[in-house]
Parts: structure tokens; C-alpha cells; sequence
């Protein structure tokens, strides 16, 4: 009840007309800065930062938020038009997105993004409200071994995106993994695989990868067979908006994306990724056409869109209790707080009400307000696609160069996205997924990371890894995943033989 | 992931002064902060800016972030590109005199011109509130019974933290080579191996900490100033309890090498204007930053004895053979 009390006096502070105006100048900038590739939320915030030191602190607080928020709408519609994810978090969502965008459903694709982005948002803002003080006592107790089981599940459930030959799935992989073990080492600062490259110190960029392999290279595989087998992109095929089907099959990918996303976004080192790659295989393994997982599936889009925008909201969960800020824009917004003189933590409930309170309602109208400013944009984003295939390819390439040179102006780094780019071509030729090579880059280095902690914790004793009841449970899961698919081949060939 | 998000987003941005009428007022400044945006150094550069023009010292001061490898990226393109430039600055710290050994960094901080200290932060050692380990004695006990039965958990491998550890151990009597030191990426998720108990003790900045001490579920073991901190009077220095332990995580700006004389006056004359400025003093009070101030030839001697100690402590660890 208390609760309640308080979630509505902070609806009172946030539907004051000048804070919603925040409100609205913050999804709107947060949107616009998702759809660009490069600039994300993080650096809007930064930027922000000096110019919002006199203004009032509950105004720009929620102006973050809704930055937050809408960075996290807008990231999904380049992934799904261009296939270019502009931050990892949309990565999944392109798999399946961008083929639905070029069989002439880029419509109902962005709807389901945006619908399943606004209940997931809906449903992960009233467990911030009601749950975040129980939700992070949980999550901090989460040791480095249930992180390592975690990333150990999510390997296994990376093979959803192999296609059809997992040699070919295990290689992209394991390539991946190796370009994690690239520059310093976290646990014992020394430089790895460097070649005395200053700039390889800080490791291979998970953006620049991912948009040299995705972008990058489908514009050159693009160009390579235009002469020979021109591709045929179909703006519009149907209705723009999703038919009675696609509500059918989106409602239920919604509700367990946003099961993945809100409470893994809330562990201090969950972040965004795991939760849509474990609903884009979940997903896979539930639809009832998995024939058309490959080839645009809409469960493949309305599943992550949904666990990466509940991650957001979890997100704030350790901020706002602990003062623990588990993504980029959370330590920025943390940066936020902290310069007017606010620590956010346990104390901050209790003494700032109605500017936690305020944030929180206010993050109930961001997403309203995202999602009326987003729905109307879909006819104007499937006109782009109407581009004729020249122009569109060479603005892909002149917008995936910039993002990379706005977020690190160097020219090793542009070597990297133009090389990365070339072997996101040879891969297309020869056949190679290149979704895992990323997945292996942003899991690689944490499962390292964090079993070499679990190791030092536990003086070099491995069995900490099932002494755990949360790291044996998920490393049992996992173990079942991986071989459940061998067994029941096996048990069906059984059952032919004996017939 | 944070990190690496962070490490490599980088702003430009520009800020023009108000109205002002000030003698500096003609002074036209670039900082560069060698780290990406959020962290420490660009909470640091940024405030400069607003506080350089809104004091009126500088007309604009302009921003920029150079990420990467514990700020020595930062500081090479210091030493190269800005040769000889009179109107750049870069912050930087005590962090970086670890990150050039680790890194082996072709440029030391040797090749720069100090120009001012500005800040210090107290670290601070503390334990899960229900931790057997009550005060400094009871750690040290613990560290020589068995260094690498102590857990630690703290910033980057090499950072103010692990130096601290290692500073610890070395000087209750343990040997500093054998503690188990685990680098957490940010203090966010060394507090939550904290809270939930799982690492012996924590080392941190003071404020990242404050908030979990006030409510009592950490426990200060020290605090690694000379005297009591003025924001938490309950917490014990290491000193009063006998051990001779005393780091500052500071920070500072400096500017390229070749500089001229004259010119290495007028930015020292204007940072030591702006960090006398009431303008400052506000930022400092609001950011929980202590006043540090060091002019140009005090911090030069400072940071030459900061860098024999760092070393020596680093090769005892073996961070840097």
C-alpha cells in the first residue's frame, strides 16, 4: 500500500507540465540517437551533463531516463531496416528483423518491436516500483560462479543462430572468442595478443565488429552479385500494420522476453545481451513454424526487442537501491545524480522521496509517450527501404563509418570496421554465420572474467562451480540444453528401428 | 561490457563562456580528458570547463575524450600531436603513473609539464558488515597468517586500489607478492561482491562507499588519509591505528611537452585562479572532491615522488617485471 501511496504522489511531481516536458524532449532525443548508429544514450547524457548543472535536478533526471528509454526504441529500427545493430543490445533483433524488412514486412516487424519494447517497458517500470528493494537483494547475491553459469548457458543457446551447419557456427564462434582475448587482461593488466598496437590494448570494440560484419559486409555482398543475381527487396507486401496473426503469434515472445530481461538486467554484471540472445533461442525452440526461423520470423523480433528494453528497466534497479550502475548510460546518469549532490542507495528512497518516486512515474510516461511518437514513424521508415539499392548501401557505409569515427576518432579503428567488414563479406560467400562471431566477442571475455574471479574466490577450487544451488542449477540447464537435442535423435531413431 | 562501452565513447563538446569581462577572458582552452565519458577524469575535465568560464578565466574551454589503456592513448597524442601547444591541458592522475608501467607506455609522464594538482580522494578499505574482521589489526593479522586467504576486491588491475592492497600488506610485514587481489570492472560491481559477502574486503574510493556505510552494511576498516575525513568523522584513518599507511587517489593537469616558459606561467596562473574561484569551491563541495591544490614546480617534485613509490610497489606485486 505504501507503495502505491508513493508511486502515486511521484505521478503527482511527474505530471507537473514542465516535467513533462522533460519527459518529452527525452524520448524524443532518445530516439533520435537510437536510430543513428554511433551516438547512443550514454553519450547524449555525457553531453547533456554541463548544461543541465543549474536546471532542476528532478527535470533533468527524468530527461535521462527518457533518453534511457528511448535510445532503447530507436536502436531496434536500424537493425531491423538496414540490418546494422548500433549497439549490441539489438543484435538479436536483427537476425530475424532485417530478413522480415527485405521479404516486404519491415512494417509489422517495427510494430512489433515498438508494441513489445512499450509492454515490456510497462511491465519491467511496475516491477522497478514494486519489487527493486527484494529484486536486489537477490541479485547481489549472485556470485561470479552463477555469472559464469549463466554465460555458460547462453553459449549453448547460441546455436539457435548457427543455420544449418554448426561447423560452420562453431568456427564463426570460436573466431569471436578469440578476438575477446585481444588486449589488456582485466585480472592481471597484462596485454594480450596486442602486437604492441596501443590502440589493441583496450580489445576489439563489440560495435565495430558487429556493424563492420553486419553492415559492412552485406553491402559488399550486396554489390559483389547485384550484376549477376540482383536481390529483390520489397518495400511494402501486405499490410504495413501487423495482421491478426502476427498479434497471435508476438503477445506470448513479449511476456517471456520481458521475463528474461528485467530480472537479468537487474544483476549488477547481467547487462542487455544475455537476456536476448536466451529469448531469441527460446523463442526458436518454442514457435510453431521453426521453419521460418532463418528466413523472418516475428516471434525472432518481438522476443528480444522485449528482453533488451526490459534489461533497461532493470538496469535501474541496482542504481536506484544500491547506487550501482551496471550499464554505460546508468554510470552516466549515476555521474547525474551525483552532481547534485544525490547518492542514489539505500538511503535515497528515504530521503529524496518524490524524486525517486517522480523518476519512476515519469518512466510510466516515457514509454506512453515512445510509443505514440514511435508507431506513426513505421510508414516513414519502410519508405526507406524503397531506396534504390545503390543509394541505400552507400548511406549505410558513409552512416556505419561515422557512428565508428564519433565513437573513437582513429584510424586503427577504421581499419578494423572496413577489415571486419571485408571478412563479413567472405563469410556471407562461403556461407558462414556471422551472428555467433559477435556473440563469441561479448561472451567470451565475461565468462573469463568471471569463472578467473569465481577461481580466486575460491582459492583455485573448481568445485565452487556446482557447490553453488544458482550456478549447478543454470550449469544443469545448460548441460540438459546441449545434449536433449542428441538423446531424443537418438531415441527417435530407436523408436524407427523398432517399428 | 560497461567498460568497454565507456572506455571508447568519446564527446567533443564546447561551452561558451557567459557574459564576462575578466582579464583571462581571452584565454581560449582545449582539455583533454584521456578517458571516455563518465569516469573520473571527465567528471574532472568538464567541471574545469564550467568552472574556467563561469569564474571568467577563459573565454571557451572545449572538451574532448581520448579513451583507452588506462588514459596512455591520451597521453601519447599529448606528447605528439600538441607538441609545443600553449592552449591544451590534460587531466590525468594517480592512476596513470601505474598505467604507463602496465602498459609500457613509450611516453612517461616525464615528457609532459605539470601544471597544477587539483584533487584528492581518500580510499577507503571496508567489510561486509557482518565480517569477523572488526579493524586494521584484525586485516593485518589475517593478510600475515595467509596473504592469499585475504580476498580483495577493487577497481582495474594496477589502479589506486590495488596498489593500496599491495601497499597494506607490504606494510603490516606480508609479503605484497602473494595477495589475491581481484580487479572488479568499476566500483559498481566490486560493492556487490561486497554486500553480498563474498570477497574478505573491499578497497574504494570514500564516496563510492558512502552511501553502504551510512547504512550500515559496510564496516570501515580505514581510511587511507593523514587525518579523520571531514564527511565521516566515525571513520578510523589507518595512521591512528598504527598502520603507516597513507595513499591519495589525486588528480591533476598537465599540458605537452616544449612548451615555453611564459606560456607554461599563463595556464599555471589561470588553473591556480580558477581553483581558487568560489566557482570551484561550489563544484568541489557538490562532487565530494577534497581540495588538493599544488601549483606547477610543488606538484612537479609530488608526482616525481609518486612515481618511484608506484614502481616500486608494482614490481613487488609483479605487475611489472
Amino acid at each position: 500500500m505504501d507503495t502505491l501511496l508513493a508511486l502515486a504522489n511521484g505521478f503527482s511531481v511527474a505530471l507537473e507540465p514542465t516535467k513533462l516536458l522533460f519527459c518529452l524532449v527525452g524520448v524524443f532525443l532518445g530516439t533520435a540517437v537510437g536510430v543513428l548508429p554511433g551516438i547512443g544514450p550514454a553519450l547524449t547524457v555525457a553531453l547533456l551533463l554541463p548544461v543541465t548543472f543549474k536546471m532542476d535536478p528532478a527535470g533533468s533526471l527524468i530527461m535521462f531516463a527518457g533518453i534511457y528509454y528511448g535510445g532503447m526504441y530507436g536502436g531496434s529500427t536500424t537493425a531491423i531496416l538496414l540490418n546494422a545493430p548500433g549497439e549490441s543490445a539489438s543484435l538479436a533483433t536483427a537476425l530475424e528483423g532485417s530478413k522480415m524488412a527485405k521479404a516486404g514486412r519491415g512494417g509489422p516487424a517495427l510494430a512489433t518491436a515498438a508494441i513489445g519494447s512499450f509492454v515490456a517497458g510497462l511491465i519491467a517500470t511496475i516491477g522497478l516500483a514494486f519489487l527493486a528493494p527484494w529484486l536486489v537483494e537477490i541479485a547481489i547475491q549472485f556470485g561470479p560462479w552463477d555469472y559464469f553459469a549463466l554465460m555458460i548457458l547462453a553459449f549453448v543457446t547460441v546455436s539457435a543462430t548457427f543455420g544449418d551447419s554448426p561447423l560452420r557456427g562453431l568456427t564463426s564462434l570460436f573466431l569471436g572468442i578469440m578476438l575477446g582475448l585481444v588486449g589488456i587482461d582485466k585480472l592481471t593488466g597484462q596485454a594480450r595478443m596486442s602486437f604492441g598496437v596501443p590502440e589493441l590494448l583496450n580489445g576489439i570494440e563489440v560495435t565495430t565488429l558487429a556493424v563492420g560484419l553486419f553492415a559492412v559486409g552485406e553491402a559488399l555482398f550486396v554489390a559483389s552479385k547485384r550484376l549477376r543475381e540482383p536481390e529483390e527487396i520489397i518495400p511494402i507486401k501486405g499490410s504495413l500494420w501487423m495482421t491478426k496473426q502476427d498479434w497471435k503469434r508476438s503477445w506470448a515472445p513479449w511476456l517471456r522476453g520481458t521475463a528474461f530481461g528485467f530480472p537479468i538486467g537487474a544483476l549488477p554484471a547481467g547487462g542487455a545481451e544475455v537476456p536476448t540472445f536466451l529469448s531469441y533461442s527460446t523463442e526458436k525452440k518454442l514457435c510453431k513454424f521453426p521453419e521460418e526461423f532463418g528466413k523472418g520470423a516475428i516471434e525472432g523480433v518481438a522476443g528480444p526487442e522485449a528482453a533488451n528494453n526490459a534489461s533497461a528497466a532493470g538496469t535501474l534497479v541496482p542504481l536506484l537501491t544500491l547506487g550501482l550502475p551496471t550499464s554505460a548510460t546508468a554510470a552516466i546518469m549515476l555521474a547525474g545524480f551525483q552532481q547534485y549532490g544525490l547518492n542514489p542507495g539505500p538511503l535515497l528512497f528515504a530521503e529524496k522521496p518524490d524524486l525517486v518516486w517522480g523518476l519512476i512515474a515519469s518512466l510510466f510516461i516515457a514509454n506512453v509517450m515512445l510509443v505514440i511518437l514511435n508507431l506513426p514513424l513505421i510508414g516513414l521508415w519502410v519508405r526507406l527501404l524503397g531506396v534504390p539499392q545503390p543509394w541505400l548501401y552507400a548511406g549505410i557505409i558513409v552512416f556505419a563509418t561515422m557512428g565508428t569515427l564519433a565513437v573513437n576518432p582513429s584510424p586503427v579503428e577504421l581499419g578494423f570496421l572496413f577489415g571486419f567488414g571485408y571478412l563479413g563479406y567472405l563469410m556471407r560467400r562461403y556461407d558462414y554465420p556471422v551472428a555467433p562471431m559477435v556473440v563469441g566477442l561479448i561472451l567470451g571475455p565475461m565468462a573469463e572474467a568471471q569463472l578467473r574471479r569465481a577461481l580466486q574466490i575460491s582459492l583455485g577450487d573448481p568445485m565452487i562451480l556446482l557447490e553453488n544451488p544458482g550456478s549447478a542449477t543454470l550449469l544443469g540447464i545448460s548441460f540438459i540444453a546441449l545434449v536433449a537435442p542428441f538423446v531424443m535423435k537418438g531415441m527417435n531413431r530407436f523408436k524407427a528401428a523398432e517399428d | 561490457m560497461l567498460t568497454s562501452i565507456l572506455k571508447r565513447t568519446a564527446v567533443t563538446a564546447v561551452a561558451l563562456a557567459g557574459l564576462t569581462t575578466a582579464a583571462f577572458a581571452q584565454l581560449e582552452l582545449k582539455i583533454m580528458a584521456p578517458a571516455a565519458p563518465g569516469g573520473g577524469w571527465d567528471g574532472t575535465a568538464r567541471s574545469m570547463q564550467q568552472a574556467l568560464t563561469a569564474s571568467g578565466v577563459a573565454k571557451s574551454v572545449q572538451v574532448s575524450n581520448v579513451p583507452g589503456a588506462g588514459g596512455t592513448i591520451g597521453l601519447a597524442q599529448l606528447a605528439t600531436s600538441n607538441k609545443g601547444d600553449g592552449s591544451t591541458l590534460m587531466v590525468n592522475g594517480f592512476v596513470m603513473v601505474g598505467a604507463i608501467l602496465l602498459n609500457k607506455s613509450p611516453v612517461t609522464l616525464a615528457q609532459t609539464t605539470p601544471i597544477a594538482r587539483l584533487t584528492a580522494e581518500a580510499l577507503v578499505v571496508v567489510v561486509p558488515a557482518n565480517s569477523p574482521v572488526k579493524d586494521a589489526k584484525d586485516l593485518a593479522d589475517r593478510v600475515k597468517a595467509d596473504p592469499a586467504k585475504v580476498t580483495w576486491a577493487g577497481g582495474s588491475a594496477g589502479g589506486a586500489d590495488h596498489i593500496l592492497a599491495a601497499l597494506f600488506a607490504g606494510t603490516v610485514g606480508a609479503d605484497a607478492s602473494k595477495i589475491n587481489y581481484i580487479p572488479f570492472s568499476g566500483g559498481g560491481e566490486a560493492l556487490a561482491a561486497m554486500l553480498g559477502g563474498r570477497v574478505t574486503a573491499g578497497v574504494s574510493g570514500y564516496g563510492e562507499f558512502e552511501g553502504q556505510i551510512k547504512a550500515g552494511k559496510l564496516r570501515v576498516i580505514g581510511v587511507t588519509s593523514s587525518a579523520r575525513l571531514a564527511n565521516a568523522p566515525d571513520a578510523p584513518t589507518f595512521k591512528e591505528q598504527g598502520v603507516n599507511l597513507e595513499v591519495l587517489n589525486w588528480r591533476s593537469v598537465v599540458a605537452p611537452p616544449g612548451i615555453t616558459a611564459e606560456q607554461r606561467k599563463t595556464l599555471g596562473d589561470a588553473i591556480e585562479k580558477m581553483a581558487k574561484s568560489k566557482e570551484w569551491a561550489e563544484i568541489l563541495k557538490a562532487r565530494g572532491w577534497d581540495d588538493a591544490y599544488l601549483g606547477s614546480a610543488d606538484f612537479e617534485t609530488f608526482l616525481k615522488g609518486e612515481e618511484v613509490r608506484v614502481e616500486k610497489v608494482m614490481r613487488e606485486v609483479g605487475l611489472v617485471k
